[in-house]
């Protein structure tokens, strides 16, 4: 056991990665010397190489275009975009072309392309750089889409996304790069429980669900209801595609009730998908219609205004009476 | 001298590779104009050639050499080659016609370009196609009915890129030449001596990714050919609506060698493929190659080029045609025409035979294929959909059970 912080657990995992297989070349923009915007590649450049770490143009579309040609050529690029906001001009690439060559190809082409982005909020910083784009991609069939939620996770799913032959979003909530952990460096999980959910803290009243930045928000939730009687089941989801709809629909048959939060708006949002899909899967278990505690429908907002947007222990608290009917419905949903 | 002036034209011309200067660099008058009206089509400017449209060949120092060893049998090859690839592409828009194929680009006129630079080609050389390039695919020995298997709509592709070396047909405009920047920098780090050649058209170098391509390229000082067939039309968009100036010229200022041809002339392209794939091979990275040809067809089956373009155009382009010239030239060497011309319908004829009698033939896809390689492993998500369609379909096999 180590204690790492996030984005240490992250540069170990991404140099076990390279050390375990050589054609894991990283890219990105300031990857080399600088060691990323964050750091997370710190250090590798100067130990693994520049042919191994390489700093590229400034150009997203071209990074994953590349690196696509890459792994055409064999290798298992992991790409750094440097803030959430800045995937957009890669859209196509990835959507376009990474999801849909094994398709295309009828299985020939395989492009093992893990796509780091360092998303989410509360960093107060300028427009571009707080998005949670994750339902575009988690939305495109040929992705699969990913977020550890802490520092043993970031070690381990990172390299169980850059291992796994199909493309994957590995999507990193940037404002817990400086929260520490233990990390087992030794012991290696299976390879397939990247895409399975893992139960943060066990609880029979409600099931909470959260990824990425929130499932810390979503523990805290807890523990604070505690002391109100209310014993909440935590879900980290870990994988948003593909779901593991199997460890949810266990927890929300056993508990009734269920809560769904992340930063991203809610319209069309993952919270709309996994609500719709657990009422398709529970509905005879359910007492009362999923609760989606989400960032507002909105453009990212001015940092000073961020905390309204997103979801805090409050916000999340107030979800809970909800689905407890402890308050008011929200307008619009009045029974 | 083996630069051409086509015509005289009012835009300003820088030289090219080998080219000499003296362009003519005629003043502008001051005219401001409150429209985005293109200048009237200027012409297709200077580039290398070796056989002219009536097949006389005149000496091009900058080519020649790449294409010493091309005698009277090699060029009569050429000839067959582009004879059955004219001919696979007619078969292509008879069969959309009949229904067989949802819709097919045709690349008639483009053949020069095509078999020029695909016979150039070693079999380590990897390409990234758009979706036009039948003869490159046909010199990379792929079945015609493999080439037509997903204009058909039978599958999403119809090869195994990792089998020749050839990337299935790209339709989003641009986007494999970033393939190709990212595969050739991936033929750097192997220290391979191999090279990446991508393909695609006038229309395209306007798309961001081409311009992200050859700065990458340049960048890294990979192995790459960018193939630009200049065929003056992105469906209804004259290349004036792409560039005002040489797209050949922009290939430049990303610091890509660079090589302006006539595409319509076998030889020309060949060597200047030759001379771009040994300069990319011994690391002085990036090449470029702008082959001015002629859409002779619509952009596809779907098209109505008649909308949009001057039959004068066509019958100027006619005159320039890459099987007429070879032919015209073969005649001036005192070769036996008639027996060449024999030999290439039959070749055409054998092609074109086999190819029906595939199409007409080929099975449809399963319903499995549905679900097939969106995944490369497990995805419990779809693999439900998939089961839950399956027992809806085989509900109606119950159904006519008990009905009967």
């Amino acid at each position: 056991m180590k204690t790492l912080t996030f984005s240490q657990a992250l540069n170990s995992g991404l140099r076990a990665a390279m050390e375990h297989n050589d054609k894991v070349v990283l890219m990105g923009e300031d990857i080399g010397k600088l060691g990323g915007v964050f750091r997370i590649t710190d250090g590798l450049q100067k130990d693994f190489g520049a042919h191994r770490v390489i700093d590229t143009p400034l150009a997203e579309s071209g990074i994953v275009g590349t690196a696509i040609g890459l792994a055409f050529r064999g290798y298992r690029p992991v790409v750094e975009i440097q803030f959430d906001g800045f995937v957009y001009p890669a859209f196509d690439q990835i959507v376009s072309q990474l999801a849909k060559m094994h398709f295309r190809s009828r299985g020939n082409v395989k492009l093992p392309v893990t796509i780091r982005i360092p998303f989410g909020g509360g960093i107060g910083s300028p427009e571009h750089h707080s998005e949670s784009p994750e339902a575009y991609f988690a939305h495109t069939a040929g992705l699969r889409v990913v977020a550890p939620s802490n520092p043993q996770d970031a070690y381990w799913m990172l390299q169980q996304a850059i291992a796994d032959d199909d493309p994957v979003i590995f999507l990193e909530p940037k404002r817990r790069y400086h929260q520490r952990g233990e990390v087992d460096t030794e012991n290696a999980p299976e390879a397939t429980s990247l895409y399975q959910a893992k139960i943060a803290r066990p609880g029979s009243d409600l099931t909470l669900i959260a990824y990425g930045p929130l499932v810390k928000t979503a523990v805290d939730t807890a523990t604070a209801a505690e002391d109100e009687g209310i014993d909440i089941e935590v879900i980290d989801l870990r994988s948003l595609e593909p779901v593991d709809f199997e460890t949810l629909s266990a927890s929300v048959r056993k508990t009734g009730r269920v809560v769904i939060a992340h930063e991203a708006g809610k319209f069309g949002g993952m919270g709309a998908e996994l609500a719709a899909s657990l009422t398709e899967r529970c509905f005879d278990h359910l007492d009362h219609a999923p609760v989606r505690v989400t960032g507002f429908d909105i453009p990212y907002p001015p940092a000073k205004l961020e905390n309204h947007h997103l979801p805090d222990l409050d916000r999340i608290m107030d979800g809970v009476d909800q689905a407890m009917r402890r308050t008011r419905a929200p307008l619009g949903e009045e029974a | 001298m083996c630069v051409v002036l086509m015509k005289p034209t009012s835009r300003k011309h820088t030289s090219h590779k080998g080219c000499g200067s003296g362009s003519p660099q005629r003043r502008r008058m001051l005219i401001v104009s409150n429209t985005f009206d293109v200048p009237a089509p200027a012409g297709t400017g200077q580039y290398l050639q070796i056989i002219g449209p009536d097949g006389t060949r005149a000496p091009c120092p900058e080519l020649d050499p790449w294409v010493g060893g091309i005698a009277e049998p090699q060029l009569e090859d050429l000839y067959v080659d582009m004879a059955c690839v004219r001919r696979l592409d007619k078969e292509g828009t008879a069969l959309q016609r009949q229904g067989e194929l949802g819709l097919w680009a045709p690349l008639l006129g483009q053949e020069a370009a095509q078999i020029g630079s695909g016979r150039a080609l070693e079999a380590n050389d990897f390409i990234f196609p758009s979706y036009r390039e039948h003869g490159v695919a046909y010199c990379r020995g792929i079945a015609p009915q493999d080439l037509l298997r997903m204009w058909r709509g039978s599958a999403p592709s119809g090869w195994n890129p990792h089998e020749v070396n050839m990337a299935n047909q790209q339709i989003v405009i641009g986007a494999q030449t970033l393939h190709a920047a990212g595969y050739g920098m991936g033929l750097k780090l192997d220290g391979s001596s191999s090279a990446v050649i991508t393909y695609f058209g006038d229309g395209a170098t306007s798309q961001g990714d081409v311009s992200e391509a050859m700065v990458f390229a340049a960048s890294y000082q990979a192995p790459v050919i960018f193939f630009c067939q200049n065929n003056q039309w992105a469906i209804s968009e004259p290349v004036t609506r792409q560039t005002a100036g040489y797209i050949a010229d922009r290939a430049k200022g990303f610091g890509l060698a660079t090589w302006r041809v006539d595409g319509n002339d076998v030889l020309a392209v060949m060597a200047a493929t030759r001379a771009a794939l040994d300069h990319a091979r011994n690391g002085n990275g990036p090449a470029f190659i702008e082959a001015v040809t002629y859409r002779m067809g619509a952009h596809t089956t779907a098209d109505d080029p008649t909308r949009y373009r001057d039959t004068l155009e066509l019958e100027e382009w006619a005159a320039k045609d890459p099987l007429d010239r070879i032919a015209a030239h073969l005649d001036s060497l005192g070769a036996d025409l008639e027996a060449l011309k024999v030999r290439a319908d039959a070749a055409a004829d054998e092609l074109a035979a086999g190819l029906r009698e595939a199409i007409t033939t080929m099975p449809d896809p399963t319903v499995d294929e549905l679900f097939a390689h969106v995944y490369s492993h497990g995805h419990p998500w779809l693999e439900e959909q998939r089961d839950n369609y399956k027992l809806y379909l085989d509900s109606f096999a119950a159904d006519a059970e008990v009905t009967r």
